[in-house]
């Protein structure tokens, strides 16, 4: 089983490593605080883009009342990752929690998308080891990172593409097993919207709720159609 | 406060929000898994979130100061949309991007192309 998490995890592991390099790189080029914080931050915060906001929220030795609200609102995409795994991870047991603690982007669009067999122990099992697995690649990340500082070698410009490529693959997996290209087009449409009108931070947020709006008016409209096809009946 | 004690109440309370954001759902929703609503955002919801990151990924990802502005990222993402309709296979399809994307950055081989 663990081949085919590390198979299935493979492109996150190309994104997570540099992504938590970075991160750890610039934990200790612009703190003051121990190495070892940034790691620690990546086994219980688990956030990439929060945990690079938060360097600036300590190098600004910002309120914490602040720093709750910063790191609340940039991550509350979250917040409409879970509504489509409510039943995928009922019955999971104290694995739960973990797999609630774990979802990021990327081990959401791995667990919304990947192919699933009958058996539903074994596919929860197969969730948690991909939701670990990617944790590990991130820490190992904000290790490395913390660690070389300013003295990172290898020229790995660019291989932070993997996360993109990844998307992409998984919008096209997606499209495939829905049969619907609605929700892609509409999807694609919010971020353009979200990009135009929003600054950087705020884009990913804007653009989901955009898309959640949009999908609540199909909701409506396809019930409404239902019903009047019924009335006819 | 001392430094050591602001830095750990910090990553305390930067762990309570993010966690925070990821469990609301499942505190507030979990008796509503059977509501047609919730059916169809489960059902619509992933395809349209993967195609909003894969969208501002890719923009992020483009020089859009190039003499063909996002022409990296645009070719780049191409690449993987073409090979993987072809081959239907995530790796292949991720790495070829990947690498595509990574000598285009290195090496500056479009903007030498375009100018030339």
């Amino acid at each position: 089983m663990n081949s085919l998490v590390f198979r299935l995890t493979l492109p996150i592991l190309f994104g997570y490593l540099p992504l938590g390099m970075a991160f750890g790189v610039l934990f200790t080029t612009q703190l003051d605080y121990a190495w070892w914080a940034a790691p620690l931050m990546g086994v219980v915060v688990y956030a990439g883009a929060g945990q690079i906001l938060a360097v600036s929220l300590l190098a600004a030795s910002a309120g914490l009342l602040e720093v709750f609200v910063a790191m609340f609102v940039l991550n509350a995409r979250h917040l409409f990752y879970g509504l489509s795994l409510l039943r995928q991870f009922r019955g999971a047991g104290w694995r739960k929690l973990y797999l609630i603690f774990g979802l990021t982007d990327e081990t959401y669009s791995l667990l919304t998308s990947r192919q699933r067999s009958h058996d539903s122990i074994h596919e929860r099992n197969v969730d948690f080891r991909i939701t670990a697995f990617n944790q590990v690649y991130w820490v190992i990340g904000c290790t490395l990172g913390a660690l070389l500082g300013r003295n990172v070698a290898f020229d790995s410009t660019g291989i932070e593409f993997a996360l993109v490529a990844l998307f992409i693959v998984l919008t096209i997996e997606q499209l495939k097993a829905l049969g619907d290209a609605f929700p892609v087009w509409a999807g694609a449409a919010a971020a353009g919207i979200a990009m135009i009108l929003l600054p950087p931070a705020h884009q990913l947020i804007g653009a989901i709720a955009i898309v959640t709006a949009v999908l609540l008016l199909q909701y409506r409209t396809v019930r409404a159609t239902n019903a009047e096809n019924e009335s006819h009946v | 406060m001392s430094e050591t004690v602001y830095l750990s109440v910090f990553i305390a309370v930067a762990a309570v929000a993010t966690f925070a954001t990821r469990i609301i759902p499942f505190l507030f929703f979990e008796r509503h898994t059977e509501h047609p609503l919730i059916k169809h955002l489960g059902r619509f919801l992933p395809a349209a979130v993967m195609a909003l990151l894969a969208t501002v990924f890719l923009q992020r990802s483009g020089d859009w100061a190039a003499t063909v502005p996002g022409a990296d990222a645009i070719l780049a993402g191409a690449l993987v949309v073409i090979i993987h309709l072809w081959r239907r296979n995530a790796l292949l399809s991720i790495a070829t991007g990947t690498a595509a994307y990574m000598l285009i950055r290195q090496t500056d081989i479009l903007e030498i192309g375009f100018a030339g």
